[in-house]
């Protein structure tokens, strides 16, 4: 059977894919930063998963105003990417697995869940960063990826609760998959930062830590804020770190700490890294 | 007809974007969208006012987009992802355009977000358990 070793958080901005392209891991600026990612990739050598469930919001490249679905899941053998217009260099592609992703949408559908179906998904800087951020280090992409999308970008967003909920609801899916699979979870975005109006340019670091705490040991705690709340104190686009929760979600309530990794600021974002393992099941 | 208030609206220096705004602004930001494709950043660069005619987008936000004035076109809503594809095909980084929606350099706009999380290592480590912490 398929199973869930464990999940990291991360943020995804673009600023990180650059510095990257551009060899700056070293600089002053960054060097704080990408060495903390240093324990999440031997983390990930030594588990050594199979696919990559790599959930995030589309930016507009796949997804135009003209369609948004809520929850939107990858079920195509390719991913590729492309220009989105913000100056990235474009990555490979990444080699998806169809039939898992059949089976996750399929049982998250019978769990109410009422997924979109995408049989090609164009993958923007949310998801390409933190595969870049973990195995850029590879010749080639070394685990299969899917795209699990979440509208965190025209309101009205799912909540905290539902994307939690649809964490455990993936868990279920991913679990009951015949094939002996190892999984990993990627919840990616936030934390604190906001991008437009006069407001740009908040960083809320006792907010930040407070969520980092909460969501190791007492996840339910944030399904209790309200997107207006998360707005007020994280911004409105530290608004993605909901995502954080579909993979926590996924994960058992008492995971094991791996790694816990925080660093402000990152261009305009307060970022963390958090690394839990699933236990192996008595 | 009324767009329905929320709470967000009070939040300060901020345009949520939901329903109200992605539909006042979906031409502009259906135009932004375009700019994903080298060849339609082309023909912009060529008549941009020509450009802004073709995506229907009304005389208010032509303007900002010719002055490329970022903050008028976010009020006229603009989703900040999509002009973000536009503020980088003006040269700007979003922390340029940060700056700008607050009147300030981008030199000050950095320093503000440094400044916004001082004291975070130490913070750490009364926690505890950080990397590096």
């Amino acid at each position: 059977m398929a199973r869930i070793i464990g999940g990291v958080t991360t943020s995804h901005i673009p600023a990180i894919a650059n510095a990257m392209t551009q060899g700056l891991e070293q600089e002053p600026y960054w060097k704080r930063f990408f060495d903390g990612y240093e324990p999440v990739k031997e983390w990930l050598t030594k588990v050594d998963p199979d696919v990559a469930i790599v959930v995030y919001n589309d930016h507009g490249l796949n997804f135009f105003l003209n369609q948004i679905p809520t929850f939107a899941i990858g079920c195509a053998d390719r991913y590729e990417n492309a220009d989105e217009g913000w100056g990235l260099k474009t990555l490979a592609s990444f080699d998806g697995d169809a039939e898992l992703s059949w089976h996750i949408a399929e049982s998250l559908v019978n769990q109410n869940f009422d997924m979109t179906m995408c049989q090609e998904v164009l993958v923007d800087h949310g998801f390409i960063t933190p595969m870049a951020l973990m195995w850029r280090h590879f010749p080639k992409w070394p685990v299969k990826a899917i795209p699990l999308v979440v509208n965190t970008v025209q309101h009205p967003l799912p909540t905290a609760k539902r994307c939690y909920q649809l964490g455990q609801a993936l868990g279920k899916a991913i679990e009951s998959y015949p094939e002996d699979l190892k999984v990993v979870i990627f919840g990616t975005g936030g934390m604190s930062h906001q991008l437009q109006g006069e407001r740009a340019g908040i960083i809320n670091v006792d907010f930040d830590l407070l969520c980092i705490e909460k969501f190791i040991d007492d996840p339910e705690w944030l399904t209790h804020l309200s997107n207006d709340e998360i707005m007020q104190q994280a911004g409105t686009e530290g608004i993605e770190t909901i995502m954080w929760l579909v993979m926590r979600g996924a994960l058992q309530p008492k995971a094991k700490l791996i790694h816990k990794h925080y660093h402000v600021p990152i261009s305009n974002t307060g970022a963390g890294v958090v690394v839990l393992e699933n236990m192996e099941k008595q | 007809m009324t767009w329905k208030k929320h709470e967000y609206d009070d939040i300060p220096g901020t345009y949520v974007f939901d329903g109200r705004r992605s539909h006042q602004g979906y031409a502009l930001n259906k135009m932004a969208f375009s700019f994903n494709r080298q060849e339609n950043r082309e023909e912009f660069s060529r008549d941009k006012a020509a450009y802004c005619r073709k995506y229907a987008l009304t005389d208010e936000q032509t303007a900002a987009v010719l002055a490329a004035d970022f903050l008028s076109l976010l009020r006229q809503g603009g989703n900040i992802y999509y002009l973000a594809k536009m503020t980088t095909y003006y040269g700007l980084s979003i922390q340029d355009a940060g700056a700008s929606f607050q009147g300030i350099s981008t030199q000050e706009f950095k320093a503000k977000l440094v400044e916004a999380g001082e004291g975070f290592e130490e913070k750490m480590q009364k926690l505890g358990g950080y990397w590096g912490g």
